[in-house]
């Protein structure tokens, strides 16, 4: 007979494996078969194995103690993925498992003699050994790490799986699907609600499913009554993470064709909390032991799993879940060999055995031989999502668990074990109203109170007279937090922290309220006054791959991206935008400009259609400098600073008509100075009359620059481009390869010639081509993002964000000149007025050639004086095609602002370079020649 | 996360909006002393209890509202167009501003 056949018993009549389907993995390196259905763990016990892992401080062996996702003993190895809880997941063919936190094996520790030394690990004993001297935290971490628990991450390289995202909005959602859940699902499904019903295990049911012969019948009618509502959608294996402001609801879904996880955000009209009970563990000595576990551990491996958890138990029981393992043990042919009743003063005083369970004490004194100690000694509420909701459960001594208080939210509800107790027909009956209730109030209707489910009496029953484990997956014993109220950390949430009692895989849900039990005897208090900690979100654990899921990033491409593509772009990321940062050579590109001409896509440019009679008075707001007269068919630069005087973007704006502008803004700042120009018209100014529309999708914008820009572009419009009609800084509108309504500008960024064009979107890439067939023997080429920057900085134009940062005021930008302190307001005013008069103090922009033509210095250097002390840095750098030397613009202090100033700058590798501050920002042509002709 | 019940728009959640800030601070260029005018853009009251304040629905109808928030609780009490007036059930005594 074959190990798996002796613990395996005859079939269950509510059991969830598949027979006919055997399952192959190994453990450990050895094969082990279980059945279709069976998890992990169930397939394991099912084959003799009884250690499971080895505890965290101690290296105890350690067995099965709730058979449930939260068992603390059960996390594993399973292929490249570590902390497995393999009490939840299911068995796969191929399976390699491995048990984590043990070495050399999980027979033999040697690091279970941490045990003997288990006086000096007593609480705190890492915050206090491990930290002075400072200069050792290094090493620590290294000695600390070797003996953390857990398992392997994926190696690097592993490929990524899928996680994915959902939105939800259900009328009613439903969190657990146990009996009462199942109910209040139906409650408000036959109201018409839509109903989301969230259950942890992998099918609904709850307690019910490893119950009696009643409670499968009460089961099979109550799935499918389920099943029979269109508007009920189940999800099994997922959890409802958390609740948050209004209802809004997050929830992970763990198993599913479609992805590993994936994270359901919902916004849900009521939520109604049926989370059950979670069996608490007993404290008492040896009940950390393999073969000591909770009544709902036995019934659930006897009951789903048909497995047989040992040959001769001891039941210590209080209620009636373990009178019902008593029966269930006995019928699974396990000797039942003591029944220890609570309720007549029975106790457990310890466990006997060395690496499993060999005999129990008896509180008379007593000692039975038995491989199989199971308790039932009372229930923890999961009260977190309640707790999230904002409502504080408070302590039922006559139920021994905390029961919810008011809840404070009509919108939130809870039914079943977490309220009270009673028959499955009665849990289902309250169910059923709560689910009612839920839907009504969903539709926001008045709310209606639900009779109450009361709790059943309970002995109150957390330890017994010997020290025991309080929290096994971080190896807190009862003591360690009687030391720790000693030590003064008699608060929950101190002594928590200190003894990371509850703080583990579990987070509190199996410790928290023996750990209060323990520290409320150790200082002498009644429950109430010892308080529980905050249960905060997420209830279960969610992958950071579920959290990250798919992302929703849309992509903004120009028009032209496809020509772009076709002819070598190498693209960048610029905010939203994808755009070419070059086509192979961006210093040919620069210098190509200068020599003949070129044309870039500037499509990212935002841009505003503004139009109204109070138009002038945004821009006179909005910008420092003065826009009264602005003449129609001229354009003009201004900078826009926030109110704290502070550089925000800048751009170009041109009158069209009488009424009529267009705005540019940075590319980034599109978006930002839309939303300012609306807060000004619709908070401050809200008598003006100015429509905003956003066009920098609906206009492509090419730039031609060059010396044969003009050129190039009188071959294809019929605009009249004399400098003496059109001159800089000039706007018309007209026609260019064909396209009727272009707007077309003379302004300079690159310090060259050059017209910008905004065209139609559709035709964009229609002119973009006309224009490159047009200027063939012109020698025209497209040039990037990369070289209109080598550009600029040749002519020493800013850019917003790269050359100023969250902190540079107008002055500080060399735009004082641009600053109108005479008129009657704009955004900035006050704080530049302050400024103003400390010009003299403020930091600068400025040139500086460094001494070592061939040197560019990073930028985001610093400038340094004295040795180290950084005074200023260096925000633009690069080498000119056109002078053969670097160029570059950096802040400096006042006193260093002077041109002839010599500054030392800190390179990447620590050596300095010397640079002088130039005479005026512009490396090439400075006057402006080239720009105006 | 917050449902913000926008006027024009329904309830929309806030991560479409963008907060603008506490109501009732006033712009004074005229007569604000450099201190008045720092306290204005950079304290905020913050208190605890009902608190008016603007949200602009950036990613919804873009129109700027004022709206009344619990800052314990998070409850918004109503939410109207910027400009128009406060619904009758609340008064300034029991508002904190």
């Amino acid at each position: 007979m074959s190990p798996s056949e002796h613990w395996r018993i005859e079939r269950q009549p509510g059991e969830v494996i598949d027979r006919s389907q055997p399952i192959n993995f190994t453990w450990n390196g050895s094969p082990v078969t279980g059945y279709s259905g069976d998890t992990i763990v169930s397939a394991l016990m099912a084959s003799g194995v009884r250690v499971m892992s080895r505890s965290f401080k101690y290296h105890r062996p350690r067995g099965v103690v709730t058979a449930t996702y939260f068992d603390p003993n059960c996390s594993f190895q399973v292929g490249d993925e570590p902390n497995v809880r393999a009490a939840h997941r299911q068995v796969r063919e191929g399976d390699v498992v491995r048990a984590q936190n043990a070495w050399p094996s999980l027979s033999f520790d040697v690091r279970a003699a941490n045990q003997l030394v288990g006086r000096f690990l007593g609480p705190g004993f890492y915050y206090k050994t491990f930290i002075r001297p400072q200069t050792l935290w290094p090493l620590y971490q290294k000695v600390l790490s070797r003996f953390s628990p857990g398992g392997e991450p994926p190696p690097i390289g592993t490929p990524h799986e899928i996680f994915d995202k959902r939105f939800a909005h259900p009328d009613v959602l439903v969190a657990g699907g146990g009996p009462a859940g199942m109910a209040a699902a139906l409650g408000a499904a036959r109201s018409g609600a839509s109903v989301m019903l969230v259950e942890e295990e992998y099918e609904l049911g709850g307690h019910l499913r490893y119950g009696g012969v009643e409670s499968l019948a009460a089961l099979a009618s109550l799935r499918a009554e389920v099943a029979s509502f269109d508007n009920i959608e189940v999800l099994t294996d997922s959890v409802v993470l958390g609740r948050y402001d209004d209802n809004w609801v997050g929830i992970v879904q763990r198993s599913g064709m479609w992805a590993k996880e994936r994270l359901i955000k919902a916004r849900v009209g009521t939520l109604v909390v049926a989370a059950g009970l979670i069996e608490r563990p007993y404290v008492f000595e040896g009940n950390d032991l393999p073969g000591v576990m909770l009544a709902t551990a036995a019934l659930r491996l006897t009951g789903l799993h048909a497995v047989k958890p040992g040959t001769t138990a001891v039941v210590f029981t209080a209620n009636s879940t373990g009178d019902e393992a008593v029966a269930r043990l006995r019928s699974a042919g396990v000797q039942i060999a003591r029944v220890l009743d609570a309720r007549k003063g029975d106790d457990v005083v310890r466990a006997l055995g060395r690496g499993k369970v060999t005999g129990v004490e008896a509180g008379d004194g007593s000692t039975t031989e038995a491989d199989l100690l199971v308790t039932a000694t009372g229930w923890t509420a999961p009260t977190s999502l309640l707790n999230m909701a904002g409502d504080r459960p408070i302590w039922n001594p006559q139920a021994a668990r905390f029961t919810p208080s008011e809840l404070i939210d009509i919108r939130v509800m809870a039914t079943g074990g977490i309220v009270g107790d009673g028959s499955t027909a009665e849990l289902v009956a309250h169910g059923r109203a709560v689910g009612s209730e839920a839907a009504a109030r969903a539709r926001g209707e008045v709310p209606q109170s639900v009779a109450a489910l009361t709790p059943y009496p309970h002995p109150a029953l957390f330890q017994s007279t010997t020290v025991g484990f309080v929290d096994f997956s971080e190896d807190v014993k009862s003591k360690d937090i009687v030391s720790a109220a000693r030590e003064g950390y008699d608060s929950s949430e101190l002594a928590k922290r200190f003894t990371t009692s509850g703080m583990g895989p579990a987070q509190g849900k199996l410790e928290m309220v023996n750990t209060m039990a323990v520290l409320a005897e150790a200082t002498d208090r009644d429950f109430e006054s010892t308080g529980t900690t905050v249960w905060r979100p997420p209830y279960a654990p969610i992958s950071l791959g579920a959290l990250a899921g798919r992302a929703f990033e849309p992509e903004r491409i120009s028009p032209i991206q496809s020509w772009h593509n076709e002819h070598g772009a190498k693209n960048m990321v610029a905010g939203q935008w994808i755009r070419p940062e070059h086509y192979g050579n961006p210093a040919a590109e620069a210098a190509n400009v200068r020599s003949r001409v070129g044309i870039i896509d500037l499509s990212p440019l935002g841009k505003l259609d503004l139009r109204g009679p109070d138009v002038v008075k945004l821009l006179n707001l909005v910008y420092t400098n003065s826009w009264d007269n602005l003449a129609i068919g001229s354009v003009r630069y201004g900078v826009m600073c926030a109110e704290d005087g502070v550089v925000m973007d800048d751009g170009v704006t041109g009158r069209l008509g009488a009424d009529h502008y267009l705005m540019t803004t940075t590319s980034s700042g599109a978006g930002n100075v839309w939303d300012w120009l609306e807060m000004w018209l619709q908070t401050v100014h809200r008598e003006w009359q100015v429509t905003i529309t956003p066009v920098t999708t609906a206009l492509v914008s090419i730039n031609i620059a060059g010396p044969h820009s003009r050129e190039l572009l009188s071959r294809v419009t019929d605009i009249d481009l004399d400098p003496a009609s059109f001159g800089y800084l000039k706007v018309r509108t007209g026609s260019v390869a064909g396209i009727d309504d272009c707007i077309v500008w003379r302004i300079g960024f690159t310090g060259e010639l050059s017209f910008e064009i905004h065209v139609p979107a559709s035709y964009g890439l229609h002119v973009w081509q006309a224009l490159l067939e047009a200027g063939k023997d012109l020698g025209v080429a497209a040039f990037g993002v990369e070289a209109q920057r080598i550009l600029r900085l040749e002519k020493g134009h800013l850019i917003v964000g790269q050359d100023t940062d969250g902190l540079t005021l107008a002055y500080q930008a060399g735009l004082g000149g641009l600053v109108k302190l005479g008129k009657d307001d704009f955004s900035g005013k006050p704080e530049l007025v302050l400024q103003e008069a400390r010009a003299g103090d403020h930091s600068h922009l400025v040139a500086i050639e460094t001494v070592d033509p061939m040197l560019v210095p990073p930028e985001a250097s610093q400038i340094v004086v004295n040795g180290n002390d950084i005074v200023g840095r260096v925000t633009s750098s690069r080498m000119s095609p056109t002078l053969h030397r670097s160029v570059c613009l950096a802040h400096v202090p006042a006193d260093l602002a002077a041109p002839g100033s010599r500054l030392t700058i800190v390179l990447t590798n620590g050596d300095r370079a010397e640079a002088v501050v130039r005479e005026n920002l512009a490396f090439v042509d400075p006057e402006g020649v080239r720009l105006r002709g | 996360m917050l449902l913000i019940d926008c006027p024009y728009c329904g309830p929309r959640n806030s991560t479409e909006f963008r907060h603008a800030g506490e109501a009732g601070k006033s712009r004074d260029l005229a007569s604000a002393t450099p201190a008045q005018w720092r306290r204005y853009l950079y304290e905020y009251d913050n208190p605890l209890g009902w608190v008016r304040e603007s949200w602009f629905h950036s990613a919804g109808c873009r129109r700027y509202l004022s709206s009344e928030r619990h800052t314990g609780t998070n409850e918004v009490r109503w939410v109207v167009p910027f400009g128009t007036a406060a619904p009758s059930s609340t008064t300034d005594e029991e508002t904190s501003r």
